[in-house]
């Protein structure tokens, strides 16, 4: 990759905009990468928090991408993970306080997992294996599309989760009320994680069965 | 049986590659190895081979539920009228209860078997055998009064989610049956714990607790006596009250060797030492622990679950020093979980599915010891 190559390659080239969409499917942090499992368990029991946990997690592994890009040059490699949690740590604590400014009540119900964002496995492994070696703007994309892959695959198993589990998709009633009458009752199992795991691991199933290229030889 | 035979050959052809419904080979094979022992021979290497296959294996455990089964029914009819404070006759409470258990085994067996035809047509194998058992075992292990479409999603996860997807029978980590009744449980709490549930269509006034959640509150008053639990005339899940016939469904699968007595006696030994324990360190204000260590193996689940669920073949541990580690360590950890724990008055069932994650450890460890021991012997040997 020469360097006069890249000043001249429009900003949405094919190549950058590979950058973004392939996390989202073939490339997925969460399904693919298997990294970031935590959270996407801990957060997803309604659509809502799963919701700013993309957001949040999108704005941190982009900006750190970024910022640690920028830099890349200029830090030593025995040091650069302590650089690294640094500029992640900040850009956290930046969105928990924009968290609890905005949206207080969001904020309380994921509680430590906002803090957690820094130790997240995904924005870590992209900060070694990309943004420590790419040029900031490829970087950034990168960043955002990983934010993207595990937003989608968190939003995906909020839905199933909260409409199984409390009947509803951000908050609003979504099964009707005749269907209670008729005996239904909601799923007490997809509110607790192993049911997150469960749901993430049919999505696995799901993507392999259309991808063939992923199912490893045996 | 020859007429039958001659219809399987005449539908036969439809059914293999380039029939018409050849997409159907795997359910016909099922039907047909069903109702005859197939007459295939080995063709390579020595096999020892014996008359009972699979199919005929797993039906020895569907003869031995029997006798649970028969007196449960009955016991669903009669715990009943019960609460109604009424005494009808042997019939009548078999039929009321037949009337409550039926739907039950038939939804089971509906979903579950359906399921497992769709997987075996798809992947192009035969039907596994494993569910003939399960399907039977599930409506045993809940209540009798549970909606029928929570029983098919318990059923349908279960097989799925507990079989399909580590390849079928004899390849799952976790006994099906459990993991059938452990989804519903968690998923549906209302509707698998507490007073209500336990008799089928109960009057409100009557109170419907099993001993063992009487027992969890310290509540020793009207406590059912000896006799009423080991002969089963206590509500509970359907086929788990009566420890006497569960024994008679224990006696015909030691007698035809299909399940390990080894898993059985420890599973005891360990529920009973559990008990012990507690008789000897537990406070005097409680209660629970002061109760006499075999009661605990004929309140609840115990015997069900050492009798046809401990004992699953492909679950448990499968080396013989194995089998007595793994049954032990259930018994005490199910006492355990029922004495101690709040939250569950029962402890079988969770302590069966925590030890099936176990057994392959167990296994391992049997292995290794033995490998050491022998290399051990081996060089005193050679050094003498």
């Amino acid at each position: 990759m020469s360097t006069e190559k890249m000043e001249k390659e429009p900003l949405f080239s094919a190549k950058n905009i590979k950058l973004l969409t392939g996390p989202v499917n073939l490339n997925n942090p969460i399904t693919v990468q298997v990294l970031g499992i935590c959270s996407a368990l801990a957060v997803t029991a309604k659509m809502k928090p799963a919701f700013v946990m993309f957001l949040a997690v999108t704005v941190v592994t982009g900006f750190s991408n970024l910022v640690i890009s920028l830099l890349r040059n200029g830090i030593p490699p025995r040091i650069r993970i302590i650089v690294q949690l640094v500029v992640v740590a900040t850009l956290v604590i930046l969105v928990d306080q924009i968290l609890k400014a905005f949206v207080y009540d969001v904020s309380k119900q994921l509680s430590v997992f906002v803090g957690l964002i820094i130790t997240n496995c995904i924005i870590m492994g992209r900060l070694e294996a990309f943004a420590m070696g790419n040029k900031p703007w490829p970087a950034f994309l990168d960043g955002v599309g990983n934010g993207l892959g595990y937003g989608l695959i968190l939003l995906v198993v909020a839905f199933f989760r909260e409409l199984f589990g409390s009947g509803t998709i951000f908050g609003f009633e979504i099964i009707p009320h005749s269907l209670y009458q008729a005996g239904y009752e909601n799923n007490g199992m997809m509110i607790l994680p192993p049911m997150a795991l469960i749901t993430v691991g049919v999505i696995i199933w799901v993507q392999r069965y259309y991808n063939r290229s992923l199912i490893e030889e045996k | 049986m020859k007429a039958l035979r001659k219809i399987l050959d005449k539908q036969k052809p439809k059914f293999q590659k380039g029939g018409k419904l050849h997409n159907l080979e795997s359910t016909f094979e099922a039907f047909e190895t069903f109702l005859f022992v197939p007459n295939t021979v080995a063709k390579t290497g020595a096999h020892i081979r014996d008359a009972v296959d699979m199919k005929r294996f797993m039906f020895t455990v569907i003869i031995a539920l029997v006798p649970a089964f028969i007196f449960g029914t009955w016991n669903v009819g009669y715990e009943h009228y019960l609460s109604y404070g009424q005494h009808p006759d042997f019939l009548t409470n078999f039929l009321y209860g037949l009337g409550k258990v039926l739907p039950l085994v038939v939804v089971s067996y509906a979903v579950g078997l359906g399921i497992e035809f769709i997987f075996a047509q798809i992947r192009h194998e035969e039907v596994n055998e494993g569910f003939l058992v399960s399907g039977l075992l599930i409506p045993l292990i809940v209540p009798p009064d549970l909606p029928l479409w929570q029983l098919a999603i318990g059923v349908a996860f279960a097989v799925i989610f507990g079989k399909e997807v580590f390849g079928g029978t004899g390849m799952n980590v976790f006994n099906p049956a459990l993991t059938a009744r452990a989804f519903i449980f968690f998923a549906y709490p209302g509707n698998m714990s507490g007073d209500k549930v336990w008799i089928a269509d109960k009057l409100d006034t009557f109170s419907g607790a099993t001993p063992l959640s009487k027992a969890l509150v310290n509540n020793f008053s009207n406590f059912p006596s000896f006799h009423d639990m080991f002969w089963g005339y206590i509500p509970g899940s359907v086929g788990e009250t009566s420890t006497f016939w569960i024994l008679v469904g224990a006696v015909i699968l030691l007698l035809t060797g299909v399940a390990s007595w080894r898993v059985m006696l420890s599973m005891f030994a360990g529920g009973l030492f559990m008990g012990l324990i507690f008789n000897l360190v537990g406070p005097a204000s409680n209660q629970y622990m002061h109760i006499a260590p075999w009661d605990h193996l004929i309140m609840g689940g115990f015997a069900f679950g050492a009798v046809f669920m401990a004992t699953d073949p492909v679950t448990s541990a499968q080396t013989t020093k194995g089998k007595y580690y793994y049954g032990f360590l259930i018994g005490l950890i199910a006492v355990l979980i029922r004495v101690v724990n709040p939250g569950y008055p029962e402890g079988v069932m969770l302590s069966i599915l925590l030890m099936n994650a176990f057994a392959p450890l167990i296994d391992h460890f049997v292995v290794k010891s033995n490998i050491k021991k022998r290399l051990k012997r081996a060089a005193i040997a050679v050094n003498k």
